[in-house]
């Protein structure tokens, strides 16, 4: 493992950790994580993510890969277009969107979370970043989620259809006949995702224990 | 007035019964009297018909009760207002009370009381058995940490705290004298009060519609809670056995030890079974008749085997339901799939009322009663608030672990939800009078516990949920996109997981679902049910087949065909589908087509000609339209008097081949709608060229004939003037029939070019549903809606884009090619 030579120092660790939301612990074990999949060098690379072995039978893990590495999850000031390779506390940040929720919370503290989530899923469709999802995007996604079944195949286009049909039906209920419905934005995705819980489905058990060793 | 009606439908019903108990009163005597000369006297001679009660009495008597208590539920059910008001269950309890009591008062005698056996063998697998079956697994198991820390913990402390308190306050006199040993009375008695019922739970929590977790954990703790009362039960039960003094700390251990092997047993045997029942069903092809029977019959085995072995049957058969779910739905045809439900649910529900409906006439039995005020009252007390106590703190902790806390809404309603019944009942008339000198009294006060749960606390619980705002289960249709997002859900978690080395309950879910898929689904599922298994697939057909329903159905009721015409006006909304990559493939079809659509479209003054023969279109139309349809003649019912297979009749085969046709017609035009060209501009150009048309727009519009000439599939050898004359006609003549001027005037609208002379005309025409006050600041084709297209005919309807129409019957005639890039149905199915 060897991680804990170029361990950052505690006020980096407390400065990440009230940043992100996450407890000092659990920094500390993100770092180690991050430091075995980078193979102990500061940023972290696709290929990396890549080597995971669990993630290999994931159907959308280039999606996922990609959000890790999408401006729009981490730069706030630059949201746009996509990097190399990303330093510990990028990562920490687009690992907190998936931090489960606190037992008291202010109903505006919820919302900015479940408005952060969405926005992190809607980034995952939203290939090129025009802030719409095209139907085309829509339909690349679902074929990459339904791959792995083999009897799906063609009919994942007509699924991603109806999908969207039923996004604009709901986003824009009658529409005038010349009227066309070029993607999903960002509020029409807010609409569809209403009585929807996310914030409650959205989240990852962060452990208080160090288990790095039993993943590869 | 509902009362009142009730009142009488009661006193009906004790009519019924007084009839019956007295004919059993008589056959008393006569038993008595037969008993005495039956077998001695030789009959006076033959005779015809003789009367005998004694060869069918139990039978009958049981039958009865069931049809009694059949008809009360249906009764019940006939005021909606009076289920809203007070549970099913608490009602069934009053009736068999009323009931009990009329018996009482005619014999004296309670004969009919609910025997332990009769409860646990034959009333209780079988809801059970429901419940574990239609288990919302995912829930289940994710919220399983949580259902047995409630299960365990709570039931555990439940038991030793009523048991404990209560031992206290006889200790201090305040009880009087009782007849007990010591403290282990109590902690039995505390034991079997302990455990939350699951039958009482159902009845009451269903007709709450909480949300899903709160469900599932109330729920799901009544279910497992199980394991730990038999084991607590039967530990005291043999400790006062075994005389209190003579217990040695050996025999605790073991009883602590007892309790992993019963829960753990039961579990492993229902496992086992799910196991074995999965791996038949994927052997029952050929013989589908008896397929259900395999599901019901395996899964009382595993019942039984657990009982045999003294291990939780509750256990084993929630589990038998719970994993075998999945695989037997699967593997069984959609028509056995359909009679298990069915059996299901009414085996579950006719033995949730008649169990509480004996519960009511159990209780009319003066010999066992006995009353202690301040026993009834502390133990009342202690239940209800050990019960609070053990949430709120299981919670407390509970809620540091989980990822969704539980607030303190939920709390309360868990707390309420607290409601003992049925399996109390059973275990206290297991208890053995000789060993458990105050049964009577434990008995009394089992019945006062749960009358006060079941009643008091069913009723209000709805008030409760309500005042609370507790957060509801919505029903709602499935969406798709829902599903979809569902689907990348998981993935996303669960790969994040990965990323981030933890091992948590996603990482377990996606490794176990790898498992299953490359293990246990191919062992257990037939090589066909694993194909189509997808249940993104599934709600995709679902959808698909609804849609088509509503349509057809909506169409029908309409009396007229006319509606399968819907040209694409009634568009709702408009996708581009136009993908860059699809267009590339179809590009130049599309051009063709452009090109083939104008030339045709110069033909229509021919066409016109030829429909001034309006009376030659129609007989043609009709054969034409009777072919397709209605291709046989009605035949007589064909009786079948096979027992091992049932044949669908004809008429059914005739249905469904006609909503096969309208489905592929659907499709096609699915297909066709691809292209996405916008052409109605230019089609209105050329009706403008062509002044004489213009005053026949309404009706000739209305056939969405004008459209037909756009139709790809139009460049088939095939004569098209034919068909499209005859589809022209022939739907005029229908509208005609139907007399139906709303589809000629809104239709007639779809080409924009006409909107400014017939916008009143519409606006009049239109019948008074469609006329949508809401709708008034929407387009001109937003209006004129159709009012038998209601908006859920998206995965279809709307597929045939804004501009485009196709004509179905002609689309009819065409086969749809096997290559047929959205033909998304699976093979099989529908087509």
């Amino acid at each position: 493992m060897g991680a804990f030579h170029s361990r950052p120092d505690e006020n980096d660790i407390r400065h990440l950790a009230e940043k992100t939301g996450f407890s000092v612990e659990q920094v500390e074990i993100l770092h180690r994580r991050f430091k075995q999949l980078s193979r102990d060098e500061d940023t972290l690379q696709r290929e990396h993510l890549y080597g995971i072995p669990d993630l290999e039978r994931n159907p959308i893990r280039t999606q996922i890969v990609a959000a890790f590495f999408d401006k729009r999850n981490f730069d706030k000031d630059s949201p746009q277009g996509t990097v190399q390779e990303i330093g510990f506390e990028q990562f920490l940040t687009v690992m907190s969107h998936f931090r489960p929720l606190k037992l008291r919370m202010t109903e505006e503290q919820r919302e900015q979370l479940r408005l952060e989530k969405l926005q992190f899923l809607f980034n995952m469709y939203d290939l090129d970043n025009d802030g719409k999802i095209s139907l085309e995007e829509y339909r690349h996604v679902v074929y990459e989620l339904l791959s792995q079944n083999p009897q799906i195949g063609n009919e994942s286009a007509a699924i991603a259809d109806a999908a969207m049909l039923e996004a604009a039906r709901i986003c824009m209920g009658q529409m005038e006949p010349d009227q066309v419905y070029e993607g999903i934005t960002f509020q029409d995705f807010l609409k569809m995702w209403t009585g929807i819980d996310i914030e409650t489905k959205m989240h990852v058990r962060f452990l208080k224990m160090d288990n790095t060793t039993l993943c590869k | 007035m509902q009362c009142k009606k009730l009142k009488e439908r009661v006193s009906l019903l004790v009519v019924v019964l007084l009839l019956c108990s007295s004919t059993k009163a008589e056959n008393k005597i006569n038993a008595t009297t037969d008993t005495g000369g039956g077998g001695g006297a030789p009959p006076s001679g033959y005779k015809i018909v003789t009367f005998n009660w004694q060869h069918v009495m139990n039978p009958y008597i049981i039958s009865v009760w069931i049809m009694v208590a059949s008809i009360a539920k249906m009764v019940f059910h006939m005021s909606s207002k009076l289920t809203t008001i007070i549970p099913e269950s608490a009602l069934l309890i009053f009736l068999g009370l009323l009931l009990g009591g009329v018996v009482w008062a005619a014999d004296h005698v309670a004969s009919y009381t609910m025997k332990p056996t009769l409860f646990f063998f034959y009333l209780l697998p079988q809801i059970v058995l429901d419940a574990g079956y239609f288990m919302p697994n995912r829930l289940f198991f994710g919220n399983l940490g949580a259902i047995l820390t409630y299960a365990v913990i709570g039931t555990v402390w439940n038991a030793a705290a009523v048991g404990l308190s209560l031992y206290g306050v006889y200790l201090t006199g305040l009880m009087g004298d009782l007849n007990v040993d010591g403290m282990l009375d109590f902690l039995l008695f505390g034991s079997l009060l302990a455990a939350v019922d699951p039958v009482a739970v159902i009845a009451v929590f269903e007709e709450v519609h909480v949300n899903d977790v709160l469900f599932i954990i109330v729920f799901g703790e009544s279910l497992l809670n199980d394991g730990v009362t038999v084991v607590l039960y039967n530990v005291f039960d043999s400790f006062i056995a075994i005389g209190g003094v003579n217990v040695t700390g050996v025999d605790c251990v073991k009883g602590v030890v007892s309790f992993f092997v019963v829960a753990l047993g039961g579990t492993l045997i229902g496992i086992i079974f799910a196991f074995l029942l999965s791996y038949i069903s994927r052997f029952t092809k050929r013989v589908q008749i008896i397929e259900p029977g395999f599901v019901f019959i395996i899964s009382y085995l595993a019942y039984l085997t657990a009982e045999m072995l003294s291990l939780s049957s509750i256990l084993a058969i929630t589990f038998t339901g719970v994993c075998c779910q999945k695989y037997v739905r699967a593997n069984l045809s959609e028509g056995s799939a359909t009679t298990v439900r069915y059996m299901m649910k009414l085996l579950a529900s006719g033995s949730e009322t008649i169990i509480f409906m004996m519960l009511g006439i159990s209780a009319v039995d003066v010999s066992i009663w006995e009353w202690n005020t301040a026993f009834i009252l502390l133990t009342l007390l202690f239940i209800a608030v050990y019960r609070v106590i053990g949430v709120v703190t299981l919670t407390w902790i509970l809620n540091r672990y989980r990822v969704v806390p539980l607030g303190f809404i939920d709390q309360v309603v868990m707390s309420y939800g607290g409601l003992r019944g049925a399996v109390a009942y059973g275990l206290v008339a297991l208890l053995d009078e000789n060993r458990v000198k105050e049964k009577k009294l434990f008995f009394s006060t089992t019945v006062i516990v749960i009358y006060f749960t079941v009643v008091l606390q069913g009723c209000t619980t709805k008030s409760l949920v309500t005042w609370l705002k507790v957060k509801r289960s919505e029903h709602r249709d499935p969406l798709i996109s829902e599903k979809l997002h569902g689907r990348a859900f998981d993935h996303i978690l669960s790969a994040i997981e990965d990323i981030s080395g933890q091992i948590g309950h996603h990482y377990i879910r996606d490794k176990w679902e790898n498992f299953d898929k490359k293990y246990i689904s191919k062992l257990l599922m037939r090589k066909s049910a694993l194909k189509s298994k997808d249940q993104i697939l599934d709600v995709f057909h679902n959808l698909n087949i609804k849609d088509a329903i509503t349509y057809i159905a909506e169409g029908e009721r309409r009396g007229s065909l006319a509606f399968i015409k819907t040209p694409s006006a009634l568009q709702l909304v408009n996708v581009n589908f136009n993908s860059n990559k699809q267009s590339e493939d179809e590009a130049p079809t599309s051009s063709v087509l452009r090109e083939d659509a104008s030339a045709i479209c110069l033909d229509m003054q021919a066409v016109e000609l030829r429909r001034k023969s309006l009376r030659d279109c129609e007989d043609v139309y009709t054969h034409h339209l009777l072919q397709q349809y209605l291709y046989k003649p009605k035949k007589q019912q064909k009786y079948n008097y096979s027992r091992h297979e049932v044949t669908s009749n004809e008429d059914d085969a005739q249905e469904k081949e006609i909503f096969e046709k309208t489905m592929k017609r659907r499709l096609a035009s699915f297909k066709s709608t691809k292209h996405g060209v916008s052409q109605s501009k230019k089609l209105a150009k050329h009706y403008k060229k062509d002044p004489s048309q213009k005053k026949r727009s309404d009706e000739m519009l209305s056939n969405g004939g004008q459209l037909v000439f756009h139709d790809p599939e139009f460049s088939d050898p095939e004569d098209p003037c034919e068909f499209d004359v005859i589809s022209n006609g022939g739907s005029n003549f229908i509208s005609n029939v139907a007399r139906q001027a709303l589809a000629d005037t809104c239709n007639g609208i779809d080409n924009l070019v006409f909107i400014p002379e017939e916008e009143t005309v519409t606006r009049q025409a239109l019948p008074p549903w469609a006329t949508n006050n809401d709708t008034v600041a929407l387009s001109q084709r937003a209006q004129v809606q159709m009012p038998w297209s209601p908006n859920n005919f998206r995965r279809l309807m709307p597929l045939r884009l804004s501009s485009r129409s196709t004509d179905s019957f002609l689309l009819a005639d065409i086969p749809v090619p096997e290559e047929h890039p959205l033909s998304f149905l699976p093979e099989g199915t529908a087509l």
